[in-house]
């Protein structure tokens, strides 16, 4: 039997929204019907429009009389997307958040999927910088546990939009609580550095964590096998370098470069947040398709 | 001639210095002599500020809120001052310096990135905190580039903007145009903050003063990343012989030199061939003691690791590229590494 596309809307139109967009264009499971902003003529609506994608400029409110939606990806702000959440639980719709507002839980695609899809309406994508680092911590702590994880992101100057910028507080304080309670380190910090350098540099991040460093070999093991499973996701994942042991601690450096679909390969750190977003709601196809939800 | 606002970095850049190992009871000791000397400002915690303690900048010898307590108890006329780097520090590491009497807030950004600082910068003010928009790694922008960031830091209500030299890497002439344009189109005051890779941080703050900065910083034994920082105790000499006023008694900070922080010093704080190279390469200052660590362990030179830092066009904060790039030059010396 032909399973059945569900169908999806995404609030947002910028950078994140179209880079959305052409990920959602080639999936088997996801139909993109509704391209919803508040700005006539903006960039993300001509192109869905050119897409052949129904547009709205009612925002939240043009979604919810469009109905008849599955999911809904928003990738607005915090400050909006509290206010959606509300409107998109009462009508039904699951939401696949972008934002730092994290009404719902944080979900890494790698770690803990299908237990956020089964019992949540609303899950929150963390971050670019949590999304990178996550799965590392997590590898790590399954060999031995995290007493603290630090990790630092670097991106291009240009690939950090306004949002992030006026948001820089809510990017570390996020990432360091999914650290914690996704990574299953005992505690963390985040820090995240941007740098203008031209040509701009991919996003690049260091993972470091207090644990029994003697046993790096499983270390390395464990880490590598997570990247592989990133990868299928996120293609231009790449350990830049591989985990090793410096007196207590144990430092991992991993590379983002996105796959260009509309924002350039450098803009890795956005590429792997859209497309641990669309994986999530591939998969929540896959479940309610099956059954399961 | 016109008086010159000081704000004193030894307890906050001088850190960099003593791998951020001084102890709440050592900063109270010179805190007491600053404000007996009548210093206006001083800046108090690790050297990357608040939240700074970390496996990437060196972890500080006790949690940020000791030693604003150490040091606010004995401070009488000299207000205190935190440094918060915007990706490093939260509004909610603000908020809790708060709570000791912290008065004082730069918001330091790379000086192409001002506006990751808006938030704090808003916040500060909203709360009755003097905020100061502090431009890192001033060196690697023109100066209408300059210009535009700092516009941008007084549009959020900064009091004051400083133009720093992170890497010791500006000529006078370099401090001068920069100064110099943002004087004429801002109306707060302007500040500058010099290191001393290239032995020029008193003659470039001279040269900032002249060009219309009228606050500067300054360390006791010129305490700090790299080479250091401008010498507090010589820049005042030379302020007094060239006429201008700070309120500062030069004798009492010749004492606390001798008698407090040469007794602090982990190493003398000079010029030498690593921290020449940083100023050479306009890399950033606290690279200096990270890149020692990471030439020892990889085997290669620590000036090749600084000068490539340089090339790569790094900015302040990024240690961890220390890593990768002691790592490729001993891939490329044929060296096994990890």
């Amino acid at each position: 039997m032909k399973q059945q596309k569900l169908r999806v809307a995404i609030i947002g139109p910028g950078n994140i929204g179209i880079d959305l967009m052409m990920k959602i264009r080639r999936s088997k499971v996801l139909e993109l019907v509704l391209m919803a902003g508040i700005v006539a003529g903006s960039e993300g609506l001509k192109m869905a429009a050119e897409f052949g994608v129904a547009t709205t400029i009612k925002g939240v409110d043009g979604v919810i009389e469009f109905g008849n939606l599955d999911v809904v990806f928003d990738a607005t702000g915090a400050g909006p997307h509290t206010k959606h959440a509300p409107l998109l639980k009462a009508a039904g719709i699951f939401a696949v958040d972008l934002t730092p507002a994290a009404i719902g839980p944080y979900i890494i695609p790698v770690v803990n999927m299908d237990s956020q899809l089964l019992t949540a309406d609303n899950v929150n994508m963390v971050t670019c910088g949590g999304q990178a680092t996550v799965p590392i911590v997590y590898a790590i702590n399954q060999v031995t546990p995290v007493a603290y994880a630090e990790i630092v992101a670097t991106l291009s100057s240009l690939s950090a939009g306004p949002g992030t910028r006026q948001n820089i507080d809510e990017f570390t304080q996020t990432t360091r609580n999914a650290l914690i309670k996704v990574g299953g380190a005992q505690e963390g910090k985040a820090i995240i550095i941007l740098n203008p350098a031209d040509p701009p540099i991919m996003m690049r991040n260091t993972i470091y964590t207090r644990c029994d460093a003697t046993k790096i070999d499983e270390i390395i093991k464990s880490v590598e096998e997570m990247v592989t499973k990133v990868q299928r996701y996120a293609p231009g994942y790449r350990l830049k370098v591989p985990p090793y042991a410096d007196g207590e601690r144990v430092v991992t450096v991993v590379e983002v470069e996105g796959a260009g679909d509309y924002l350039p390969k450098y803009s890795g750190n956005l590429d792997i947040i859209t497309s641990a977003a669309v994986t999530v709601a591939e998969r929540y196809a896959e479940l309610k398709n099956g059954g399961a939800i | 001639m016109g008086k010159i606002r000081i704000i004193d970095s030894t307890l906050r850049d001088g850190m960099h210095a003593v791998s951020h190992q001084l102890t709440p009871e050592q900063m109270a000791m010179v805190a007491a002599k600053l404000d007996e000397a009548g210093v206006d400002t001083i800046e108090v915690g690790h050297g990357d500020g608040l939240g700074g303690s970390s496996f990437q900048y060196g972890f500080t010898k006790c949690p940020d809120a000791e030693y604003f307590k150490a040091v606010s108890a004995v401070l009488t006329k000299t207000k205190l001052a935190v440094l918060l780097i915007p990706g490093i520090g939260t509004v909610e590491d603000l908020e809790r310096a708060m709570e000791y009497g912290v008065k004082t807030v730069r918001v330091a950004t790379h000086v192409t990135e001002a506006d990751a600082g808006e938030q704090h910068i808003k916040f500060a003010k909203k709360n009755g905190l003097e905020a100061i928009g502090f431009l890192m790694m001033s060196h690697m922008a023109p100066p209408e580039k300059v210009l535009e960031q700092a516009k941008l830091f007084e549009s959020y209500g900064a009091d004051t903007v400083y133009i720093t030299d992170s890497a010791g890497a500006m000529l006078p002439a370099d401090v001068t145009a920069r100064i110099k344009l943002v004087r004429q189109e801002l109306s707060i005051p302007i500040g500058f903050h010099a290191h001393n890779n290239l032995g020029l941080a008193i003659g470039n703050t001279l040269a900032a003063i002249q060009a219309g900065a009228t606050s500067v910083d300054g360390t006791v034994c010129g305490l700090g990343a790299g080479a250091g920082n401008s010498q507090l105790e010589a820049l005042i000499a030379v302020l007094n012989k060239a006429g201008y006023t700070t309120g500062v008694d030069l004798y009492k900070l010749m004492d606390l030199s001798r008698d407090v922080v040469e007794g602090l010093m982990h190493r003398p704080q000079v010029i030498n061939g690593d921290t020449l190279a940083i100023g050479y390469a306009g890399a950033y200052g606290s690279f200096l003691l990270h890149s020692r660590r990471a030439a020892e362990k990889f085997g290669v030179d620590a000036r090749d690791i600084l000068l490539e830092l340089g090339r790569r066009k790094t900015v302040g904060g990024q240690e961890d590229m220390i890593i990768d790039v002691a790592i490729e030059l001993a891939k490329s010396k044929g060296s096994k590494v990890i």
